[in-house]
């Protein structure tokens, strides 16, 4: 059974929410739902995160739910594999993108790996939100896109929002889901507002999202990237060039449906991300849409994004990332007849 | 004290209170914008750094953590390189790709800051190692904070310095808490020299609020390493008077816990000391003052007219073979500053 099966509990009356408070009612409201619904990270307690995602949840659900761990990301998610096992549901926090790092063995040779290796015996309906991205005037290791990382790892649900409703949406499904889900908040985007009716739902948290539609070139954006894509249409009206956008939501599994169906109307296609381009997310992207659409593509599907190289200072990250100049400019190299 | 101690003991206030100038600074402009991204002070802790390392040798080697400033600051780094770099411009101690939490410097052999807690322990039993295979009598000070302990790499550590008698001195600067969590919150044993001593590392709890205890220990712990009697390890007992980072509203310690700590300002602590001796007369102290500040005053000018690493670089320096490596050749996914 999913979130999407089941009855939508009442809506609330409207209130403007950014991304990290519509995340923080997500957790509040599955903890409020369901007691195997349980958290623990670093700080998220009586500090309530470093993002203050987890604010206030200490104070509504005490130590025995919401609890500050050491620094050891390792046993972080170790420990939220064996509470999976007997049957709760633990949601963990990752500081930052790149102190997943140190957790990485366990998700990959163990989160990932263990519905496999029982047969379906054993399910680890588990969440490890990780802040990822970068944009906010931070430095290496706190600006990492590490997606790639996750998604060539079979076994892993991947996903990241772009917005605050979606934001709740998603990670409610994913608190739901009976498999292990890597829940990627784009820290850029937690100031972003918006008004919602909670419990909002929007489209099931697998499925891409057409956010404007285009019949020229289809953007393909998730995450901090979105944002981005829709201010390039924009722009790109006055050139007369009229661009579709869409929000992948889910990087693994990927909405070949959706973002097919664009591809081929459109006949040309750019991923967007920040992380570097070689062996990055997009590589999949534009060869899995082009092994699948050769016949309909007027032109090879770009890749824009960050450079290769690691994460650069504050003052550098507007040449860094993907700006809607950069990408008009990419897709001005086409041909265009 | 005799005149020669009192010298000495004015040089460690001098050096403590240039770490509190500088990062004071650091503070006032970081508000002013002028440094970006995350930063965390020292002010506090300067004991632990000014009494550690001045019984370290030039042939030495520092791993500190983020809150580093004053650790590079007191190794030699000239500040205006500390805070050019932090202003994230080229003339800076990384050209400007470190900021605050990665100083880096190797003609002092300051082998960075690190922004993951516990990932410099690994890397100083390396310089120890090759210190060993070379025969050189080196000391490697290692710096971390009482969160790391909690770090698998920590004790990975702790196992292989002792295992193969490695010359490292651990430094723990122990000051209550993990950014927001206190160590009784974190730690089954929070008596942290007896998890060295599980390794059999001698290991001892230091006043790291007194500067002359912290360097009388250090002395002592790093001449036994020198001497080949394998990893030592202090405990330095300190306290962050500031928040974590710029960004933390202290919601997990009390006022009147901070306000108790402060009572024991390490440099506040050795001028009532050297005062009361009749040690440092009010000129003298008027000249420390006078001399720091006009290094910090310096250090600002040279930062301010720093400059940025031009955008068309933005590929160099990733690798040694491939001067500008970007893996990208195609004209569109060169980095350069778009006409607006």
């Amino acid at each position: 059974m999913t979130l999407h099966d089941t009855a939508p509990t009442p809506l609330r009356a409207p209130v403007t929410l950014t991304m990290a408070a519509a995340l923080n009612a997500a957790i509040q409201d599955a903890m409020r739902d369901d007691p195997t619904v349980v958290l623990f990270g670093e700080d998220v307690g009586p500090l309530g995160g470093v993002f203050r995602v987890t604010d206030g949840l200490y104070a509504e659900f005490g130590e025995s739910r919401v609890s500050d761990s050491p620094l050891a990301e390792s046993g972080i998610v170790g420990t939220a594999i064996g509470m999976a096992m007997y049957g709760l549901r633990p949601v963990v926090e990752m500081q930052f993108d790149a102190f997943s790092y140190p957790a990485f063995e366990q998700i990959v040779s163990h989160v990932a790996k263990m519905r496999n290796r029982t047969r379906g015996r054993v399910q680890l309906p588990l969440v490890i939100r990780i802040p990822y991205a970068g944009d906010i005037g931070g430095v290496e290791h706190h600006s990492d896109s590490s997606e790639a990382y996750w998604t060539a790892t079979p076994g892993l649900t991947v996903v990241s929002p772009s917005n605050p409703a979606d934001a709740y949406s998603m990670l409610r499904e994913a608190i739901t889901s009976d498999d292990p889900v890597i829940f990627l908040e784009p820290k850029s985007r937690y100031w972003a507002k918006a008004e919602l009716s909670l419990p909002v739902r929007t489209a099931p948290m697998n499925t891409a999202a057409v956010l404007r539609e285009g019949t020229d070139v289809t953007l393909i954006a998730y995450g901090p990237t979105v944002k981005t894509a829709l201010a390039t249409a924009e722009l790109a009206v006055a050139e007369g060039l009229s661009i579709e956008v869409i929000d992948l939501r889910s990087l693994s599994p990927f909405d070949d449906e959706t973002v097919g169906a664009s591809v081929r109307k459109t006949s040309r296609a750019a991923v967007l991300h920040e992380a570097a381009q070689f062996g990055g997310y997009g590589a999949e992207v534009a060869a899995r849409l082009t092994e699948r659409n050769f016949f309909h593509l007027a032109a090879p599907i770009l890749r824009i994004t960050g450079f290769d190289i690691p994460y650069p200072s504050p003052k550098l990250e507007e040449y860094f990332l993907p700006t809607p100049d950069r990408i008009l400019a990419a897709l001005g190299t086409w041909e265009w007849n | 004290m005799n005149a020669e101690r009192a010298e000495h003991a004015r040089g460690l206030l001098h050096q403590m209170l240039r770490v509190r100038r500088f990062e004071e600074k650091c503070v006032e402009l970081y508000s002013a914008a002028k440094i970006r991204g995350f930063m965390h002070v020292y002010i506090g802790e300067e004991a632990v750094a000014a009494g550690v390392l001045a019984t370290l040798e030039p042939e030495d080697a520092v791993v500190a953590t983020y809150r580093e400033h004053g650790h590079a600051l007191l190794r030699g780094v000239p500040a205006g390189a500390i805070l050019a770099e932090m202003y994230g411009f080229e003339q800076g101690c990384c050209r400007g790709r470190g900021g605050s939490m990665h100083l880096f410097d190797a003609a002092t052999r300051f082998f960075g800051g690190n922004a993951i807690v516990a990932g410099g322990l690994p890397l100083a039993i390396g310089l120890a190692l090759a210190d060993k295979m070379a025969g050189r009598s080196r000391v490697t000070a290692c710096f971390f904070g009482e969160g790391a302990v909690a770090e698998g790499a920590f004790h990975e550590s702790l196992n292989l310095a002792a295992l193969w008698r490695l010359p490292v001195l651990f430094c723990c600067e122990n000051n209550l808490y993990a950014m927001g969590t206190a160590l009784a919150r974190s730690e089954s044993q929070t008596d942290i020299a007896l998890k060295a001593a599980a390794y059999e590392i001698p290991a001892w709890p230091v006043d790291g609020m007194d500067v002359l205890a912290v360097e009388e220990a250090a002395r002592r712990a790093g001449a036994a390493v020198r001497g080949g009697a394998g990893p030592h390890f202090l405990e330095l007992r300190t306290y962050r008077f500031r928040a974590h980072s710029m960004y933390d509203p202290e919601r997990y310690r009390e006022k009147a816990e901070v306000a108790q700590w402060l009572e024991r300002d390490p440099i506040d602590l050795l001028r009532a000391t050297l005062e009361a001796a009749g040690d440092l007369p009010e000129p003298t102290w008027a000249e420390v003052q006078a001399s720091v500040d006009a290094e910090v005053q310096a250090a600002v000018a040279f930062a301010e007219a720093g400059t940025l690493e031009p955008v068309e670089e933005l590929t160099r320096h990733v690798y040694t073979d491939r001067d500008d490596t970007d893996r990208d050749d195609t004209e569109r996914n060169r980095p350069k500053r778009m006409p607006t």
